[in-house]
């Protein structure tokens, strides 16, 4: 059994480790600095940290002026309030800029459970991903989070990073290669290919054992990068698999699985099936009775595999 | 560069034809508060208020300007051209398919813009993030942030307000431009801000008042707002809504409309015979 543990505490853990090297990182907070982890900064490097209050908007517009004035900033709350409530300003002030904002979305996904639909960020990468010069990156566990956050910090221009509230599997391990827009393969297969993010690769990776006691074979892609999304590697697999499925908690439309089908259907059309939020909104309860009421668990991914096979 | 009051008086009506100029070659634009922040505009740039190199418009200790209200680009440009940021004769390409001077500001295609504007409510957010900056690495530059009364109307401006003073950022200096008059009418008649200048008051600001179109006075108002310690200036500049130009003040009409050519005739000659 892997060690559980919230992927915040990877975003926590990665500011600190930046901050004594970088003079120039600003962290913001709009009240929620215990949910993000940003209290840590707070603690240990108070003139490093703002807390905005509850002024979502206005801590965007103020990020950018950070920029203009040689500052990084990594702005944090949580993501349905960040990429939802702010979106004009990260579109109009942030992007259009092309300015070195860092934006971190907490607490996304179904699974922050019982704060139920108002709380639950299932939008986000849709809205951030169709902006121009936006990246947005979506790990899926503590140690790849804390990766993803030194790598945005190097990466030029605006970037959106997702995490989600629960203690989840993780992973990866210190030695795990992370690239900012490189697909990482976790495991190699030739009947049919799973690309997943977030909380989801663990599922993906429970899903492939299962379907291997069926006889099937499938390849598990940890797609952390949505944009840019990495054209070759996924071509690569469903090349040798011929069928995929995606499997992210978010919404179906526009979000990864999205972008892996746009991907698709401009290189190598393939029977494709969709693990997603369908088109509603959540509910409160605990996060494994929603991940499975929902559809977002490893069985639903297996019989989504069995389903993409049968239309090869 | 420092001029006298006379000198910037001249300045002032250059750029008022300019405005009114590049807005009828352009066939669009926003004549209304551009002419109304014409004094205002000139100050900081003409009248020694804001530090900035032309000759090098990416100066990192410059003082900074954010056009909160980033419909009056006309205004802008004819500053930064009169200014020497770029060619005078530029100011006719305003709004045209591959101009540097889009219809509102984008600071990756004009020299001497600090930031891309055009939806409101969001430049005074992005002047408190300069100011900090500037605070926390203990350099002396000052920023500067041009809001429009009906601009106002936006929440995040009074989020801002409340930043700037929780922080003390009194290297800052907001305007208010305020005019009276928004794109649909009169601002009193659509979403009333009450009395301007003790809204700021009442959110920790220094506010001092002056007549926008008094050049003096508007000189002694940016002073006055350097001289503030402790809190940030707020700047309420009363003003009219197409100020020198007669048929297009106070009336909502001219917010966002182009003269014709015999319009723009008769407006020239008022504002040189003023």
């Amino acid at each position: 059994m892997d060690k559980e543990i919230p992927m915040r505490d990877g975003y926590g853990k990665a500011l600190l480790e930046m901050i004594p090297t970088n003079p120039n990182i600003m962290v913001l907070d709009a009240d929620v600095a215990k949910s993000t982890r940003t209290s840590w900064v707070k603690d240990k490097f108070p003139t490093h940290f703002i807390d905005m209050g509850i002024s979502e908007q206005d801590m965007v517009g103020t990020a950018a002026g950070l920029v203009l004035g040689g500052m990084l900033p990594f702005v944090s709350t949580y993501g349905v309030f960040l990429a939802g409530r702010a979106w004009d300003q990260i579109r109009t002030t942030v992007c259009y800029n092309e300015l070195n904002v860092k934006l971190a979305g907490a607490h996304a996904g179904i699974s922050v459970g019982s704060d139920g639909a108002t709380h639950q960020a299932l939008e986000d990468v849709a809205i951030m991903r169709v902006l121009p010069h936006m990246t947005v990156v979506v790990p899926c566990d503590a140690e790849e989070t804390r990766k993803a956050t030194h790598a945005i910090a190097k990466a030029k221009g605006p970037c959106f990073i997702r995490f989600g509230r629960e203690a989840v599997p993780v992973v990866t391990g210190e030695d795990t290669p992370f690239v900012l827009g490189k697909a990482r393969l976790c495991r190699a297969g030739e009947d049919v290919t799973i690309v997943a993010n977030g909380a989801m690769v663990h599922e993906a990776l429970g899903a492939a054992s299962e379907l291997e006691k069926e006889g099937l074979s499938a390849e598990v892609i940890d797609m952390h990068t949505v944009k840019p999304i990495d054209v070759p590697a996924l071509l690569e697999s469903i090349r040798k698999t011929g069928c995929l499925v995606t499997a992210e908690e978010h919404q179906m439309y526009c979000g990864m699985g999205s972008a892996v089908a746009e991907c698709v259907v401009h290189h190598e059309p393939v029977p494709m099936e969709m693990v997603a939020i369908k088109d509603t909104f959540g509910e409160s309860g605990t996060p494994d009775e929603l991940m499975q009421a929902y559809g977002l668990d490893a069985a639903h991914i297996v019989a989504a595999a069995r389903k993409a096979v049968a239309r090869k | 560069m420092s001029k006298d009051i006379q000198e910037l008086k001249a300045i002032c009506k250059k750029i008022r034809e300019d405005i009114v100029t590049m807005i009828h070659q352009a066939g669009s634009g926003h004549p209304g508060g551009s002419l109304s922040a014409a004094e205002i505009m000139t100050a900081l740039y003409f009248g020694g208020i804001m530090d900035v190199r032309p000759e090098e418009p990416e100066w990192e200790g410059r003082d900074r300007f954010i056009l909160s209200k980033g419909h009056v680009a006309p205004v802008l440009y004819s500053v930064l051209a009169e200014r020497g940021f770029f060619p005078v004769e530029e100011l006719s390409t305003l709004r045209r398919f591959g101009s540097r001077l889009q219809g509102h500001p984008h600071k990756a295609h004009t020299p001497g813009l600090d930031c891309s504007s055009g939806s409101l409510g969001q430049g005074l957010s992005i002047a408190n993030g300069l100011a900090t900056a500037f605070k926390h690495r203990k350099t002396p530059q000052r920023v500067y942030c041009l809001m429009g009364d009906g601009e106002l109307q936006e929440g995040q401006i009074w989020e801002a307000a409340l930043y700037a003073s929780q922080h003390k950022l009194d290297n800052l200096c907001a305007i208010v431009d305020d005019n009276g008059v928004q794109l649909d009418g009169r601002v009193e008649d659509i979403k009333s801000l009450g009395d301007i200048a003790e809204k700021w008051k009442a959110f920790g600001w220094n506010v001092i008042e002056a007549d926008g179109h008094d050049m003096a006075a508007v000189m002694d108002a940016f002073h006055e707002a350097k001289e503030a310690k402790g809190a940030p200036a707020v700047i309420v500049a009363h003003t009219i809504k197409g100020k020198g130009v007669s048929f297009m003040e106070n009336d909502c009409a001219w917010h966002g409309a182009a003269p014709n050519d015999g319009e723009l005739q008769a407006a020239l000659s008022e504002i040189r015979g003023a």
